[in-house]
Order: structure tokens, then sequence, then C-alpha cells
């Protein structure tokens, strides 16, 4: 049974990180009826994930950066729930947005596997806050146990209080890899060395974006005195090459690499530690935004994100996104975005100064993205019988076979011929290595009907 | 020697009594509020699935539900994705071979 109250909310959020409690918070003081929707048990998305109530921390916020910023606003989403202005769907999966000439309505089920009950939320508005995941590049031996994502080690501390191993290399590319480094050592982990595979000159690229950015320096320089403080050296222009151990993590291969991500021979150094955490950036999360028909495009790094106006709106009227799901940017600017939305969807003007910092906060994000773009070198570290797609065990050498022996030329046929991302993940993993091993990337971004996996029997019941 | 420091030391974590769960016949603590993989990476248990093509170890990648390579069997329902399913006192984990259905074949 659907657990929803039937009568339509004003506006309906997806996701509670930052971007979706700053637009729930903003819009319900406006006098909106907000209905707020997200997977997890309690909001703040991967950002500010938390430990659970029953590990009883103390100090959550140690994990953490500008943690005030979120408790401002999760004290003001209490009171409005309490209040009866907004409803928090905590814990529901979001897996379907459908529209009826009047309304939106957000189909979810909960349960981590989809199992266990529904909810429809309809609205007069949505807005997506669907946030990223982690962008992965293959490289030999990353499926070994102990290989974990960046933002997977970062959720897995916050959340459960638990590291992967004791000396763990931190590698990559992106400011991400800075944070997780610095809570990865002061939770008590050995981090012999982050690995960064872009330069940082990038940055001094744009002086001007910097110098109205002072916050983000800040931020910059947090990072690198706690990396000081525990001892973490940070070598630019490198990556992890090979991973060694066939159970579990043993040892990694760091080797210097040139401007376009190749290899550079002879440089290999072995590292010895028990576990590795890499990423290579984020990717926006869109599925419900591409299957409304909302207009992406392409960003300075590569992935694909939506296409926003100076409010904003999506190219679907009455559909909103704030956040990652415009490109990445960080939980500043997710904040900040999910305010403008917010007042766009009230019909306020968005004044002058929150667009001028959104703008401000955009342009560094560009910076950013521009800098740690990945460099079509990377490619040079894979060998024929690393896997690329981790559900289905594809290679490398086989996705080639596929493209220079089959004719194979965008991430569709590659699929199609080698069943890379046809596995459980649906090529949430391999996407974009797949897309660059296929000739430079698919026609536009994925489109996948069910963000989340959902029991067939959800999906009948649905129909009615 | 001084004890090495912890995450449970940087939050000031105080939690509420651990409990008992089994992973592959082994009894295992875990702590309120911990997914099933957080509660294995703590006992040291990086991997509880293997491949289905080529029996290789898999365990947590993604750590937020997006990557499936955390699949368990949990209490004899086997595909459950240990990052996102909570411990529960008693809880039985086998490591999951290949699609986890092998004893429905025939």
């Amino acid at each position: 049974m659907p657990t929803s109250p039937s009568d339509p909310h004003d506006l309906v959020v997806i996701g509670a990180g930052p971007a979706g409690l700053a637009a729930t918070v903003t819009a319900a003081g406006f006098g909106l009826r907000v209905a707020l929707v997200d997977a997890a048990a309690r909001p703040g998305g991967q950002f500010y994930r938390q430990p659970a109530p029953g590990l009883g921390a103390a100090r959550p916020e140690a994990l953490h950066h500008s943690w005030r910023a979120f408790a401002r606003r999760t004290a003001r989403l209490d009171a409005q729930v309490a209040a009866g202005r907004v409803h928090h769907f905590a814990a529901h999966h979001v897996w379907a947005v459908t529209r009826d000439p009047a309304h939106w309505t957000v189909h979810a089920v909960t349960g981590p596997d989809g199992g266990q009950g529904r909810a429809e939320v309809r609205a007069r508005h949505v807005l997506l806050a669907t946030g990223a995941y982690e962008r992965q590049l293959p490289f030999p031996g990353w499926t070994v146990p102990g290989v974990v994502g960046a933002g997977g080690a970062q959720a897995m501390l916050k959340a459960g209080l638990v590291l992967p191993g004791r000396r763990i290399v931190v590698a990559g590319s992106g400011p991400l890899l800075l944070a997780v480094a610095g809570s990865l050592a002061a939770a008590g982990a050995t981090v012999p060395v982050v690995a960064e595979a872009s330069g940082y000159a990038g940055y001094a690229r744009a002086p001007r974006t910097l110098a109205v950015n002072p916050r983000k320096l800040a931020e910059g320089a947090g990072h690198a005195v706690t990396l000081l403080r525990h001892g973490v050296r940070l070598r630019s222009r490198s990556a992890v090459t090979a991973v060694h151990g066939t159970d579990r993590v043993e040892a990694v291969t760091l080797t210097r690499i040139d401007r376009d991500w190749r290899p550079v021979p002879g440089t290999g150094l072995r590292i010895p530690c028990d576990a590795l955490a890499v990423g290579h950036g984020l990717v926006p999360q869109l599925e419900p935004a591409t299957a409304l028909g909302c207009a992406t495009r392409r960003t300075p790094d590569g992935t694909w994100a939506l296409v926003l106006d100076h409010q904003q709106r999506t190219t679907v009227d009455g559909v909103w996104a704030a956040g990652e799901a415009g490109g990445i940017g960080g939980a500043e600017l997710a904040f900040v975005e999910g305010e403008v939305a917010a007042y766009s969807i009230a019909g306020r003007g968005v004044h002058g100064s929150l667009r001028r910092r959104r703008d401000r906060l955009r342009r560094f994000a560009r910076t950013m993205a521009a800098a740690h773009a990945p460099r079509p070198g990377w490619t040079g570290w894979l060998r024929e019988d690393t896997e690329v797609c981790r559900c289905e065990e594809v290679t490398a050498g086989r996705i080639l076979d596929a493209v220079s022996g089959l004719g194979a030329r965008d991430t569709r046929t590659v699929k199609l011929l080698t069943r890379a991302g046809m596995g459980w993940c649906q090529g949430r993993m391999c996407g974009p290595a797949v897309a660059r091993l296929a000739g430079g990337g698919g026609p536009a971004a994925d489109r996948r009907p069910l963000a989340c996996p959902v029991v067939l029997g959800e999906l009948a019941d649905g129909q009615g | 020697m001084t004890r090495r420091r912890t995450p449970a030391d940087v939050v000031r974590a105080a939690p509420g009594p651990a409990f008992e769960i089994r992973f592959d016949g082994r009894p295992l603590p875990a702590l309120p509020g911990q997914s099933i993989a957080a509660a294995l990476w703590a006992a040291g248990v990086l991997s509880w699935r293997t491949t289905r093509r080529d029996g290789r170890p898999r365990g947590a990648f993604c750590g937020i539900g997006s990557c499936f390579d955390c699949l368990a069997t949990v209490n004899g329902r086997p595909n459950q994705r240990a990052c996102l399913v909570p411990a529960r006192p008693g809880d039985t984990i086998t490591t999951q071979e290949g699609h986890g259905h092998a004893d429905l074949t025939v």
C-alpha cells in the first residue's frame, strides 16, 4: 500500500544532501508544503553521512568539513517537519518520476533491495538534488579486495566508523582525495602517499577565479595542513598503475605519468599497503532527470550534467535541479543552488548576492573540473587482461577487440558485443572507461529507465 | 606502546553493546547501526563474494550501494548489498558464490 499522504505537495525534493536540504528548508520557509524523499535514514547525503545513532558518536563533526552550515539547516528541517510543513520520506529509494496533467508523482520503494514497501509522492513541482557517485578508471588489480572507492572509504568511515586497512594508499584525481586522505589519517590509518594524476597548474591558470573564492583556497590549505600533520606525502602527476596481491591488497605500483596521463616507463615504485582508496572525481547522478527528458551537457571534466538556467530550471517545465546534478561543484555550491532553486520555485526573485555567490562558486567548479579532468593517456596503464566491467568481468582486451575487430564505436555497441555495462551496476562503474575505449564517448548521457533496483511485483503493482 | 587511534576515538563514539553475527560459521562482533559491510571490515574481512565467471573474491567497493560488488547471502537470501543492509543480532552471512542461486540448480 502507498504510504504517502494523498493530497499533493507544492514541491517534492529528491535527495536530502546539501542541495536538497537547503532547497527544502528555504521553500518551506516561504510557506510551501514540501516532501523530501531520500534514500538515507537521515539527511546529509553522501557528504554529510553520519554514524548511525547506535554508534553513539559524541562528535560526528570531527569527520566533516563545514558542519555548522549543515547543522543549521537540519535544525530548521526538524522544526518544519514537527510543524507539518515538510514530510520527510527517509529511507525511500526513488525509482521513477512520472507526470500526469496536473502533478508529478515520485515513485519510491523502501528496504535495501526495494522489497519492503513503497510510496508515491505527488507534487506540483520537482527538484532533483540527486548528487553524484564516484568515477572509476580501471587499472590492473583494481578488483582485488582492499581496493575501494575513495568516496566509498570515506562513506564507510563516516557511517560505520571502519577502515578497509591500516596502511592505505589514496590515489586518483580531484580534490576529494585530499579530504579522504585527511579523514583516513585522522582516524588512525597510515597513509603513505596521495597520488594525484593531474598537476595543480590548472588552478594557477585561473587566478581571478581563485581570487574571488578565498574560502576554497582556505579549504585546500586546510587539507594540506592536515596531510602535513599526519606525514602524508602528496605526489602529483602520479598514478597507481597496478595492485599486487590476489586475495587482498599487498602493495601497489605508483608510476609517474606525463601531462596526458601516459605512464613514464621505468618510474614504477612499489609501495607496500593493505588497502587502496581510489577515485577519479565524481559523476552526476541523472537517472530521474534523463528519464524525464531533461537536456544534458558535457562538462569540462568529461561527464554529463543537466542544462540549467540561472534559476536552476531544467529544460523540462516544472522540474528544477541543484547541486552535483548540474555539474560537480561541492557542498557549498550545492547549498547555494538549493536556495536559488527554492526562491525560483516559490516565485520569488533570486536576489543578486545569492546569484553572484552561485556564479562565483560555479566558476571555481569549472576550473576544478578542468584541472582534474582525466587525460586520454590513462588507457596506457591497462593490460589486455585488466577487467574494465567489474560485474560482467569483461576485460580491456575484449572491449578493444569489439572496437578494432568488430567496428564498435560507442558504449552501446560495445555493451551489445561484450556485455560490458550489462551487469548489476548498469554501467555506473565502467561507463566512463568503456566510453573512452570505444572512442571518446557515447552520443548522450546514460539513460536508465529505473533509477534503482525494484522488485518485479512492485513494477506490476505500480501500474495501478 | 601507545594504542593506535581508531575512527571511534575521532568522533568519541560510545556505541551500544556489541552483538554477534556469523560469517561463514565464524562468530564476529558488530556494533548497533553498522552495516554488514562495516561489521565485516571492522573484523578485517574484505571479501565475501566470488564472481560468477572466474570465481574471484570481491567485497565492498563503492560503499554507497551503486556498484553491487558487496553482494552477500544474508540469512539465506542471496544478492543483498552488504553496504546498505544493517547488521542485526544473529545474522548469518555466507560468502556468496556466483549468482547466489546455486541451490536452485537442477
